[in-house]
């Protein structure tokens, strides 16, 4: 859902930005490593853990407990070579719904085992070894990348959606003016927006189109949804705007409850913010190959 | 391909576009729209992301470190795979056959759908299984095929209130489609029976038994039949 905190938390362990994580929601695990483990914990700010956006090597038999997310909604905690899980569709993301990828197509439970990479131990000593600035278990830096808004209501930039001239005047004004909540039935696929009820000028059926990530759409009911990482890929409820996609990984980050409102943008400054975010990104995971002596 | 122009490229965010050609159902367009993306796809393109084909034009979704303007690019690569001619559509689609069994036990909303059409329950069943469907697009959910040829005569709306659950393999009906559930999901299409077959299954070469474009046939099996062909799953 934020792949920057995930790309983070990925080069923090020496891995690529893709390789599985754990991404953990809102109420954290604990955690049992068998082996010497070099972690990384990114994103969200939970109670307990470890400290955060740094790799930390931790030893066999170490208990990590999370507790509940302070600040934020998602953290993402990567291991040295990966969580080994086979890729379905050329991904090892999990699909709830669907009931596959991950660890058997579903959330983890009490008991599970996973599985990392045979040579994980070794590969977690010799990347540690690599690090410069070390102290002790962990570094004397951190990174300084931070997708968890600091302040409430966000910001999301958005262009107006392809049906957005077919909302009344009211809609269309509200729909930028209002401050939204993330209304509590928000998962993976869309998050639920609380907040004045959107209607259309016809009442017209629209042909079912395509969605993107960050499409937000509007059912019947008037309440918008912003589609998210699992989203689905057509739909058949009126778009009414498109959130820059720069924005998106902060919009991961709120729990439900939590407020956000639009400021309507060009599709240019959409481009330029997702520029800016990657330039910034590019820049911190160079620095941190250059700790790992790249 | 000259006939075809498109109404226009949207855009789906900063990272993908939408070449759209009709903004109602047209047969043809949709066909077309099928045989673009497979052409789209076949171009190998590594920036280009994914291909998705729905009813009426084509999204075409790019790498987020591609800085190029998405909207000129997704026109001139649609503009350039029409110039050159797309594959034909039999050179694609696949012709399949799917077990159905209807019976009471798989079919809650038959007494509905037979109250708004007038027609027996047996009937409701003859005349949905004597058809020829195609597939006008994959969505909802992965494998989640739209089909397109259902009898008028059995058009009837959604259900008011959506079921929060229906079983996977559930074959529906509403307006002038039908519709296979690919796994338990909430839907508010009217269920008239149940396919023993795994419709969508990650770990096959193939995971979706259906492609736009794919023609569809549907055959009424006994509730024996789909117990035995279930285990075989």
């Amino acid at each position: 859902m934020d792949p920057v905190a995930l790309a983070l938390a990925n080069a923090l362990v020496g891995n690529p930005v893709h390789a599985a994580a754990l991404e953990i929601t809102i109420l954290g695990p604990e955690l049992r490593f068998e082996h010497v483990t070099l972690v990384a914990l990114c994103g969200a700010e939970f109670h307990g853990g470890l400290p955060r956006n740094r790799p930390v090597l931790l030893a066999p038999g170490t208990r990590l407990s999370i507790g509940r997310a302070i600040r934020g909604a998602r953290a993402y905690l990567a291991v040295a070579g990966g969580i080994d899980v086979a890729p379905v569709l050329g991904s090892r993301s999990t699909f709830l719904p669907g009931r596959f990828g991950g660890l058997e197509g579903r959330a983890l439970r009490r008991g599970d085992v996973l599985p990392l990479r045979e040579d994980a131990a070794a590969l977690s000593q010799e990347r540690f070894g690599a690090l410069k600035n070390t102290d002790g278990r962990s570094v004397r830096w951190s990174a300084p990348l931070q997708t968890v808004p600091d302040r409430e209501p966000v910001l999301m930039h958005a262009i107006e959606g392809q049906h957005f001239a077919g909302f009344d005047a009211a809609s269309q004004r509200a729909f930028f003016d209002a401050v939204w909540y993330i209304a509590p039935e928000s998962n993976r696929m869309g998050f639920r927006l609380a907040g004045p009820a959107l209607a259309r000028r016809d009442g017209d059926e629209i042909l079912s189109g395509p969605t993107a990530l960050g499409t937000v759409q509007v059912p019947a009911s008037g309440a918008p949804i912003a589609l998210m990482a699992d989203h689905q890929t057509t739909g058949g409820y009126p778009r009414i705007a498109e959130i820059a996609y720069a924005d998106v990984p902060r919009l991961a980050q709120l729990a439900p409850g939590a407020t956000l409102h639009f400021a309507k943008c060009s599709l240019d400054t959409a481009v330029e913010l997702r520029r800016d975010v990657k330039a910034r990104v590019d820049a911190v995971l160079q620095s941190i190959a250059w700790e790992f002596g790249h | 391909m000259a006939k075809f122009r498109p109404l226009g490229v949207v855009p789906l965010g900063d990272c993908a576009a939408y070449v759209e050609f009709s903004r109602t159902l047209d047969l043809e367009v949709n066909s077309m729209v099928q045989r673009l993306a497979v052409a789209l796809r076949s171009r190998g393109l590594p920036w280009l992301r994914d291909v998705v084909p729905a009813l009426g034009g084509v999204a075409l979704h790019f790498d987020p470190a591609f800085e190029g303007n998405v909207l000129e690019l997704a026109a001139e690569l649609a503009a350039q795979c029409l110039k050159k001619g797309l594959p034909a559509a039999k050179e694609f689609e696949s012709e399949i056959e799917l077990p159905v069994c209807y019976e009471a036990e798989f079919a809650p909303d038959m007494d509905e759908v037979s109250k708004k059409t007038g027609l027996a329950a047996g009937e409701v069943v003859k005349t949905h299984a004597a058809a020829e469907y195609r597939v006008l697009m994959i969505g909802f959910a992965p494998g989640h095929a739209y089909l397109g040829g259902l009898d008028a005569r059995l058009a009837v709306p959604r259900r008011a209130t959506p079921r929060a659950q229906v079983p996977a393999g559930s074959v529906a009906i509403a307006n002038e489609q039908t519709v296979v559930y690919p796994y338990a999901i909430s839907g508010g299409w009217n269920v008239i029976g149940r396919t023993p077959l795994a419709v969508f299954d990650a770990g096959r070469p193939r995971p979706s038994l259906f492609a736009p474009g794919d023609r569809v046939r549907f055959r009424a099996i006994s509730g024996k039949e789909f117990a035995r062909m279930a285990e075989q799953q």
